[in-house]
């Protein structure tokens, strides 16, 4: 990760966010969840900048961050899949989905495909069980997923 | 307000409100065993996660045990400590924390000293039941402090110290489950992050997870080579711990085992610090009187408060924290730091060897001091005005591996001439004590007048922020001190801000100061042990029949023969030194 330079209007938007919040390190997870609105994730410099603007130190930040698992520190894909995992799906076989969109898109569960397009991740029970096994890309559900219809599913986006 | 009955183990407790089972039992004779939990009471300084459930105890009528250090007492409540319930519990509790835990206790630098063992040996643990994946983490060596991460047992001890005391914020616990570790910011080495060094969070670490850097290795392999005169330099704050290794009382003085143990392990010339001390008083307290004065003549350019600056962990808090206040501090060097081209450019003449063949170790109760002496502008082309600092833990273990019984030692003097010091000296190692030193020199030499009582009383004591006005002869000197870096930041935040109405102020990064160091015998949170070592310094202090730095007959022979005169060219260029600014992000690099 090398260093990048932050956009200075982004940077703006998120320092008037952290004045919303009075600047209070107690808002710390509000600050992040808006943060990553912004940016669409927190890479390091993010996390100093808030760190500043909170009156905090920069581990405190990465301590949250790494905590909760809604919060990424590599840029989300433009098209973000996310393979359910709960007890339905994973009865029917949702696994075997996942394995099939790791072997075609070449990356691992939380990893970005390097053009950017597509980033993989797990989730837990959605609560569409009777649509299992259940694939959400971005906000569209699809339902009854098997691993042959793994390939339509990522040509749809390919276009 | 009315106290509160209990029965704890059958036994009646009568305790004050907001009383926790733990310290209610403690008040009875009832220990109860701990391993997150840590107090350094009488400095605020406490750690109270309620995580590692080793405390646990039944209470009547609630379902679940009940962590004893964070569990408030009621009236009426009865409490079982060492029940088979309970008894079952800790033991499960400690054999699930070994069985992610290295089995490496013969090999580990904390054996004989380390917690987890001592509670694993309590308990009477035999066999670890949970087989399972164990963490593997990278080891971390900085120039001072080792993180050996895979013993770690998230008490959040040095997360604690490093955010809420020292107020770094180089820990914090990251990543959740089993993945969970302490480390800096994005999991970087400890060197890349705000680490100070001050090595706080080593003290209180209950296992090998936080070690020093041990340079004991380096040191035998100079004194065993004929081709090297080996000079060591003794820390104040050494001398009334070290004993505590070998038995003895807290707070007993120890100076004259200390040089004659140091002499059988083989230095050729044995010295004190103590000296160096006297020699910063010389110049810091000459920069003092030069900006006072400057100040009182209205010149508006002058820089007030001073800082005192003999303490590394101190210095590279200010250097990445305030790093635009970094001509404040006195240019002066800590005694370690004039020690050094003292010994390598004025003795070595002495005894005709060159500053290559000198190899200068010094002892002292920090580790922060491991990393100074390696800064890079204290060298000259490439060989370090001091070589090596050992921390007295490590003297220690130095002398009991050399089959020197500590105890029947006899009491043996420095050598001279570097070994000669005053009492304003020996109290550099505890918090007020440098400023004590500074000022007794001071008010003489602004004055022209002796000081009536050489004692400064007003200036010691334990509170967190310190401050006294001492009358210079009509002059209020107004002085501030802090010790734990936390209480730092607030006088610099105050010094930031415009608002100081300091004229000199004394930081010391350790709560107690060089007494608490890193470095020293392990204290388990009793603040007694810190306050008697700060008793014997100021015992040794009185016991001196000189008791001012500039009165000390080896400091102006010095001054004579070599340096000329405080702050004159020769000691400018020999005991001063100017700061850095470290604030750049920290970035990660890969």
């Amino acid at each position: 990760m090398a260093n990048i330079k932050l956009s200075e209007k982004k940077l703006q938007e998120l320092k008037e966010v952290c004045k919303s919040f009075n600047n209070d390190k107690g808002e710390l997870i509000n600050v992040l969840h808006k943060a990553q609105g912004i940016f669409g994730y927190l890479p390091a410099e993010v996390q100093e900048v808030i760190a500043k603007e909170l009156n905090t130190s920069v581990a405190q930040v990465y301590g949250v961050v790494t905590f909760y698992s809604f919060f990424s520190m590599t840029p989300k894909g433009i098209h973000p899949i996310s393979v359910c995992l709960g007890t339905a799906c994973y009865v029917r076989g949702s696994e075997k989905v996942l394995e099939e969109f790791r072997r075609q898109l070449k990356i691992q569960v939380g990893e970005t495909t390097p053009d950017g397009k597509f980033s993989l991740s797990c989730l837990r029970c959605v609560g569409a069980c009777g649509l299992a096994p259940v694939v959400l890309v971005g906000e569209k559900v699809y339902g009854r997923v098997s691993p042959e219809g793994v390939t339509d599913i990522i040509s749809e986006y390919s276009k | 307000m009315e106290k509160i009955k209990l029965l704890i183990d059958g036994k009646t407790a009568e305790v004050e409100q907001n009383t926790t089972i733990l310290q209610a039992a403690k008040s009875i004779g009832i220990d109860i065993p701990t391993l997150c939990y840590f107090q350094l009471k009488d400095m605020h300084i406490e750690n109270r996660p309620g995580g590692c459930r080793v405390c646990v105890v039944e209470v009547k009528g609630r379902r679940n045990l009940a962590p004893a250090c964070t569990t408030l007492v009621y009236p009426g409540m009865e409490v079982q400590t060492h029940n088979i319930r309970v008894l079952n519990a800790r033991r499960t509790v400690v054999e699930l924390i070994l069985s992610d835990h290295p089995a490496e206790c013969l090999t580990c630098a904390k054996s004989g000293n380390c917690e987890l063992q001592n509670l694993a040996q309590h308990l009477g643990v035999r066999e670890i039941p949970y087989q399972g994946e164990q963490s593997k983490y990278r080891k971390d060596t900085s120039p001072a402090i080792i993180r050996d991460i895979d013993k770690c047992i998230m008490c959040r001890r040095c997360e604690m110290m490093c955010n809420e005391v020292q107020t770094v914020g180089a820990l914090s616990a990251v990543n959740r489950g089993f993945m969970a570790v302490v480390a800096p910011a994005f999991e970087m080495n400890l060197e890349k992050s705000p680490c100070t060094y001050c090595g706080q969070c080593v003290s209180v670490c209950p296992t090998g997870a936080l070690t020093e850097v041990d340079h004991s290795g380096n040191v035998i392999n100079a004194l065993a080579d004929p081709t090297k005169i080996v000079v060591v330099q003794t820390a104040p704050a050494v001398r009334a711990a070290l004993g505590e290794e070998f038995g003895l009382e807290p707070g007993t003085l120890v100076t004259g085992k200390m040089v004659a143990a140091l002499r059988r392990l083989g230095f050729d010339y044995v010295f004190d610090t103590d000296f160096a001390a006297d020699l910063t008083i010389m110049e810091e307290g000459s920069e003092l009187l030069d900006r006072l004065s400057r100040y009182l003549k209205g010149d508006k350019t002058v820089k007030l408060p001073i800082l005192t600056s003999c303490c590394p962990g101190w210095v590279n808090f200010f250097e990445h924290y305030f790093p635009e206040l970094r001509d404040i501090p006195s240019t002066a060097k800590s005694p370690q730091q004039m020690f050094g081209p003292i010994a390598k450019e004025y003795f070595s003449k002495k005894i005709g060897v060159d500053r290559r063949q000198m190899v200068v170790v010094s002892i002292m109760p920090c580790l922060a001091k491991k990393y100074e002496c390696q800064r890079s502008e204290f060298s000259v082309d490439g060989d370090p005005d001091v070589n090596f600092s050992l921390s007295t833990r490590e003297l220690a273990h130095l002398i009991k591996q050399s089959n020197i019984d500590f105890n029947t030692l006899p009491e043996e003097p420095f050598d001279n001439p570097l070994g000669e010091s005053t009492g304003a000296g020996v109290i550099f190692g505890t918090t007020g004590g440098v400023i004590e030193a500074a000022c007794r020199t001071a008010y003489e030499i602004y004055t022209g007048k002796k000081l009536e009582k050489v004692d400064f009383q007003e200036l010691r004591g334990f509170e967190n922020i310190r401050y006294a006005t001492l009358d210079f002869d009509g002059l209020p000197l107004k002085i501030g001190i802090a010790h734990g870096l936390g209480n730092a930041r607030k006088l610099l935040e105050e010094i930031q801000a415009g608002k100081s109405q300091f004229h000199a102020i004394e930081i010391m990064a350790c709560p107690g100061g060089c007494i608490g160091g890193g470095g020293q015998p392990y204290h388990h949170g009793n603040s007694e042990i810190l306050k008697r070592r700060a008793a014997a310094l100021y015992q040794e202090d009185a016991g001196k029949k000189i008791r001012k730095s500039h009165e000390n007959p080896f400091i102006i022979e010095l001054y004579k023969e070599f340096l000329g005169k405080p702050l004159g060219e020769k000691s400018h260029h020999l005991l001063h030194t100017k700061y850095f600014d470290k604030s750049a992000g920290v970035f990660v690099e890969e």
